[in-house]
């Protein structure tokens, strides 16, 4: 079953286009990677998953229910982590989630429970500091724990690693790829490395609409054509090399980069042993996410 | 009923941390203190000034001080406080615009209308409150220097000036539904009051505008029955509810 159904979502600011029909899904128990260049209308379709914005066009349902703009029911469904969260700088951590869970409408019992199992697994067990002195890494961390708050079947995540630095950042995959049992996930992102390391399906975004979907193995064998770099002693073997293969190969310095299947890997290996050349490295190009990214985006 | 209350605590919680309450608590003792302390020392300045009066040609003779006089300061320094207090919260609803605070509490499926009616309420009861309690300190003063039944019309012209408060900070609430910065709510609650001000000067219709509630002078004394007010209390009143009201459905539109 999908969690989140989106068909033909269009929205416009003032006459600039955003999204021009986008259609795409997210199935149960993922970890779904939603990417896109910045400005190519992520938050703008997660805030109209939330029924933070009226999309001009389209319709959008999560687990199986219409979104509504301005009062959302849905939204019991779905805990929302913003790419920058705000909290009352007043409060505590605590507090916070108490508010939140009697604005959820949790008894109180719950509320208590939840909050110190959700604070001990982000990190902030210990925290009794008011929210007013958090770091941007404490902060994200504590909007991880609140949108996890009601147990909701879908997380969405705005961006969440993208203004931390690399520690903060491993922390809050850590955490993402920790909760993937309780809950769906989707979140944006730009960074692809993010993406290679927690997801199970992604969907790129490019200028508004939906450029290509599926799990990141199933991307990457679509998209990329394979390949694989030899590199040689010396030039005169890279030379040899080159001449018996110039229509598959190009050459930079001793190492030669083919494009072609492991059958061309084999004739190539033969050619060497036949002719003694030694190898010095052959290594099989992984199809990475950033290339096939370029490749969508770029058409 | 649960996430309005909590929502209406946090308000709470905000005003105690914030350290406003205090500020309020202080500045309406302050001003309750302030009309019996005018009122006593206006005699002793009269003196003090007797000498270069005489010089002037001017003849003093005794002044007589009396509770009268209090309450006169009271509906003189009560607008100062209403203006105060108007300030510290024409940003309550703008500041969570700014800083995105709300969006997460929305998305709770706390209903934008209990925002509203949750900050509404937490203003009407701080108003009251702090009126209330300047007033107090004000009769008590009052009541241990001269005595307060002098004031035939003491508690219809308190009433009615603590009705003129609510009114300003249901359209408060209204403006700040409205707009986006707490500049704009300011000017525009501001510039609501004078517009019904001016209107008010035209004697017909005086009676039909909120503004008239300020007018407690001549309730004060008796020279005027609480009754001619019905009418505008009730004018009042509804208009404070129609605020409110059309607030919601506002709120509801607003891009957050």
């Amino acid at each position: 079953m999908d969690v989140l159904n989106i068909k033909g979502l269009k929205k416009s600011f003032a006459d600039k286009e955003v999204l021009k029909g986008l259609d795409f899904n997210v199935p149960e128990q993922s970890v779904f990677g939603f990417v896109g260049r910045n400005g190519a209308g992520k938050t703008t379709t997660m805030k109209s998953v939330l029924g933070l914005l009226k999309p001009d066009d389209g319709e959008i349902t999560v687990c199986g229910e219409k979104v509504t703009y301005g009062q959302t029911s849905t939204n019991r469904f779905v805990g929302y982590l913003p790419d920058v969260p705000e909290f009352y700088p007043f409060m505590t951590a605590k507090e916070y989630l108490r508010l939140c869970g009697e604005s959820l409408n949790m008894r109180s019992k719950d509320i208590e429970g939840r909050s110190n199992e959700l604070l001990k697994l982000v990190g902030l067990g210990g925290e009794k500091h008011r929210i007013k002195g958090y770091s941007r890494g404490m902060k994200q961390r504590l909007g991880i724990a609140q949108a996890l708050l009601a147990s909701p079947k879908l997380l969405i995540c705005d961006e969440p690693t993208s203004a931390l630095d690399p520690i903060g950042r491993k922390d809050i995959l850590d955490i993402l790829l920790s909760v993937k049992d309780q809950t769906t996930v989707l979140f944006s992102t730009h960074i692809l490395s993010d993406v290679e390391r927690i997801c199970t399906e992604v969907a790129v975004l490019n200028d508004g609409a939906l450029a290509m979907q599926g799990t990141v193995a199933k991307l990457k064998s679509e998209h990329c054509s394979d390949g694989f770099i030899v590199e040689v002693q010396n030039g005169s073997d890279a030379e040899k090399l080159f001449e018996e293969f110039s229509f598959a190969a190009g050459r930079e310095g001793n190492a030669l980069r083919f494009v072609g299947t492991d059958d061309l890997m084999f004739e190539v290996m033969s050619f060497m042993a036949s002719n003694k050349i030694a190898a010095v490295k052959i290594e099989k190009q992984e199809p990475s996410l950033e290339a096939l990214f370029m490749e969508v985006v770029s058409k | 009923m649960k996430s309005f209350i909590a929502f209406f605590k946090k308000e709470m919680l905000e005003g105690i941390r914030s350290s406003k309450l205090l500020i309020l608590g202080l500045l309406f003792l302050l001003f309750g203190i302030m009309n019996p302390a005018i009122a006593k020392l206006t005699p002793w300045m009269f003196e003090l000034l007797s000498e270069s009066l005489e010089g002037s040609g001017l003849t003093v003779t005794e002044v007589t001080v009396d509770a009268l006089t209090s309450w006169t300061q009271f509906f003189k320094n009560i607008p100062i406080a209403l203006i105060v207090f108007v300030v510290m919260y024409s940003s309550t609803f703008t500041r969570e615009y700014e800083s995105g605070t709300l969006v997460l509490m929305l998305t709770k499926g706390l209903s934008r209308y209990k925002v509203v009616l949750a900050k509404a309420a937490n203003m009407i009861l701080l108003w009251s409150a702090a009126y209330w309690f300047c007033f107090g300190v004000t009769w008590a003063y009052n009541e241990y220097f001269w005595d307060n039944s002098i004031a035939v019309g003491l508690v219809s012209a308190t009433v009615n000036w603590w009705l003129f408060g609510l009114f300003v900070i249901s359209v408060m609430v209204l403006f700040s539904t409205l707009f986006k910065s707490n500049i704009v709510v300011l000017l525009a609650t501001g510039g609501s009051v004078l517009v019904c001000y001016v209107v008010s000067l035209l004697p017909k219709v005086t009676s039909f505008i909120p503004t008239a509630l300020m007018n407690s002078a001549a309730l004060l004394v008796g020279a005027e029955s609480a009754d001619i007010y019905v009418k505008t209390i009730i004018i009042t009143l509804t208009v404070c509810i129609a605020c409110i009201a059309l607030s919601i459905p506002i709120m509801n539109k607003r891009k957050l």
